[in-house]
């Protein structure tokens, strides 16, 4: 069974919410990512979705694209972000991780050698922002025959027919964009979502995550009310962003906001 | 150099997914499958509809200046000692160059789709002043995104938009260029897609984009044909265009390609030379991969990540190029070459003082390989090269370049 899974049906029977930090991997600086990543499972963090650094992020709003040139400054590569699983593993054999970034990378790479790659570091999930369903079957493929889930995005936009195509070819969970926009600039409206999640939830069994808007401990509480994991992604990022000219801090401040969402989520009954 | 052509059946494509051979699809977050997929259904309806297609002809005809002519260029001919060169003058257009073709084709549908708000990416600022153009005529309103180092390169252009009533916003991200201003605009679009339609400028994006602007851009080859058969009684035996994204290429290239026994040679900038790093040659250099929607040829690093180009020509100066000029580059149906900076300014100055026609320096580098083609043709064959453009806009890129204050 998937580390994913493991993680979802444990947290189904403590009956408890999933918290997701997502960070760019190598952001500010290659050597702070995965002792942050151990950080932010000391903090309560039950997956970690690392993203892959791309010049060209097409579905992120300023905050991530600034982490991706942060971390771009210093070269980091897909194989570089594949190291850092392997070394997070040598200390954490649990904590599901999820890869999260754009095809090209992984192109260049080839995608029998990323699978590859990728199971051998021990990355348990894979997000390509810019890869819907009707392209994705190679990856897909390949990433199955490496016992690797396939996560998507589901939009606000995406039809009933689409939803159930999409959820056809996800494994994991799904990843629910909560608004009409890109990561990090709007805020979310919890109604809206709680109606659309009813509607994904008569068509899939998966856990459903809802990330893009959550900016505090508030709206991730009111999230986690009706969806099954929490991600978030450009608050910790804007965090890291803030203290880029002294690394040594990044740890202390990611941490305390996440537990800080961690104690709100686990309120809520 | 030989004339080649093969026959391959190139008009069916894209497919029903937007694919060409390989290439081309929607690689874009699910996000936007929604808008896209709005879009695609709304051009399907109207791409055939009679009454459309006499809105678009009255509107090319009547705002745009259509059609445009084809010109032999005699003199010029003469002088290079071969085949005869006609050019196809899209820099009569208004706003002079090829670019309003397309705007005026997506404003039109834009308008059928209740849309009130149109955004567009640009690098020299050609595309946005297109755009705003067609905006100002509607009553709509306009954002064109463009890199905060283009808007210092061409800051008349960037006054011609603000004038039309266009607000330009300065892309920061990333290297502050074209690529970057298509990531901005994509991004406005998923964030305001109940009330915005995104003209995108040249024939790469998700799908229905490049099969879109390559429709509304034939118009160029379809004139070209009928002009040619009109002034010369046959088809040319060779058509050269610059590949920048390729709109303009696709456009001249499109109504020829089952014309087998004419060649079609695509004209990409090899900037300071393509042994160098600063170049923007996709197609001689690149290799295929994903960006901005489509698989195509891109100049990337090893790792994947987009790097900048180079080109003495905004409207080239970018690392992707259209997906079907991938797909006529691997079938062999197109060959795809380069021109240096310093080969395009030569063209530059030779047309202008032969032919008394200042061409855009994107134009000058189809030109420059005309100069290079026409002396390995004899006499009786004929080029026909798409002047894309005209060169006012790049007088004062042709002054400093050779050291002169205008």
């Amino acid at each position: 069974m998937s580390r994913i899974k493991s993680c979802f049906d444990a947290l189904r029977r403590d009956k408890r919410k999933a918290l997701i930090p997502y960070v760019t991997a190598g952001d500010p600086q290659p050597d702070v990512t995965v002792s942050l990543m151990h950080a932010m499972v000391e903090a309560g963090a039950d997956i970690i979705e690392l993203g892959v650094p791309f010049s060209d992020p097409m579905a992120d709003g300023p905050v991530i694209q600034a982490a991706c040139e942060r971390a771009l400054k210093h070269h980091v590569s897909l194989r570089n972000v594949l190291g850092m699983v392997r070394e997070f593993r040598t200390r954490n054999g649990h904590t599901p991780v999820v890869l999260m970034g754009y095809l090209n990378p992984v192109e260049v790479m080839g995608y029998a050698e990323f699978a590859r790659a990728a199971d051998e570091a021990g990355v348990d999930g894979v997000l390509t922002v810019d890869l819907p369903p009707e392209e994705a079957e190679a990856l897909v493929t390949e990433l199955r025959t490496r016992h690797l889930d396939t996560i998507f995005l589901l939009a606000p936009t995406s039809s009933a027919e689409r939803i159930a195509r999409i959820c056809a070819m996800a494994s994991g969970f799904v990843y629910y964009v909560s608004l009409k926009g890109v990561t990090g600039v709007a805020s979310i409206d919890v109604s809206t979502v709680a109606t659309k999640l009813q509607q994904i939830r008569a068509l899939t069994d998966l856990p459903i995550g809802v990330g893009f808007g959550i900016k505090d401990a508030a709206s991730a509480a009111q999230v986690a009310a009706v969806a099954d994991a929490v991600v978030v992604g450009s608050t910790l990022v804007k965090k890291v962003g803030e203290f880029a000219g002294q690394p040594e801090k990044i740890e202390k401040e990611v941490v305390s906001l996440l537990a800080e969402m961690r104690r709100a989520i686990d309120a809520v009954k | 150099m030989s004339i080649k052509a093969k026959a391959i059946n190139t008009n069916s494509l894209p497919d029903a997914n937007g694919h060409f051979g390989p290439y081309g699809g929607r690689f874009i977050p699910e996000t936007l499958m929604g808008p896209v997929e709005e879009l695609r259904q709304a051009y399907e309806d109207l791409r055939n509809d009679p009454a459309f297609l006499a809105e678009l002809d009255r509107d090319l005809a009547q705002f745009v200046g259509r059609p445009s002519p084809l010109y032999h260029a005699e003199r010029w001919s003469k002088q290079l000692g071969g085949a005869q060169i006609y050019l196809k003058r899209e820099d009569l257009n208004h706003t002079g160059a090829h670019k309003i073709n397309n705007t005026v084709g997506q404003a039109l549908l834009a308008r059928h789709m209740g849309k009130t708000r149109v955004i567009a990416e640009t690098g020299a600022g050609q595309h946005g002043v297109a755009s705003a153009t067609v905006a100002a005529r509607f009553g709509m309103e306009c954002v064109v995104y463009m890199g905060s180092e283009d808007i210092k390169r061409q800051a008349i252009n960037v006054y011609r938009m603000k004038l039309l009533g266009a607000e330009v916003v300065p892309v920061e991200s990333g290297s502050k260029t074209l690529k970057d201003a298509l990531n901005e605009a994509m991004r406005d679009w998923v964030t305001n897609i109940d009330n915005t339609f995104y003209i995108i400028g040249t024939v790469a994006g998700p799908h229905p984009y490049p099969m879109m602007v390559r429709d509304f851009q034939a118009i160029i080859g379809r004139e070209a044909r009928a002009q040619i058969l009109d002034q010369a009684g046959r088809l040319p035996d060779a058509l050269v265009a610059c590949v920048g994204g390729g709109s303009n290429a696709i456009g001249l290239f499109h109504p020829f390609l089952s014309d087998t026994g004419v060649a079609m040679y695509g004209v990409e900038a090899a900037g300071e030379g393509l042994e160098t790093e600063h170049h923007a040659a996709t197609l001689c250099k690149g290799r295929p991969g994903v960006l901005h929607g489509n698989r195509t040829y891109l100049i990337e690093d090893a790792d994947g990540q987009i790097i900048e180009t180079h080109s003495i020509s905004a409207g080239l100066d970018y690392p992707g190029v259209g997906p079907e000029h991938a797909w006529l580059k691997d079938s062999g149906r197109a060959t795809y070459v380069a021109i240096t900076d310093d080969e395009a300014l030569a063209a530059f100055h030779a047309l202008t003082r032969t032919e008394g026609i200042m061409p855009a320096l994107e134009s000058s580098h189809a030109l420059a390989y005309a100069t290079k083609l026409a002396p390995t043709m004899d006499q009786d064959k004929i080029i026909i090269v798409n002047l894309s453009g005209r060169g006012d806009k790049d007088i004062h890129t042709v002054a400093a370049r050779e050291g002169i204050k205008v």
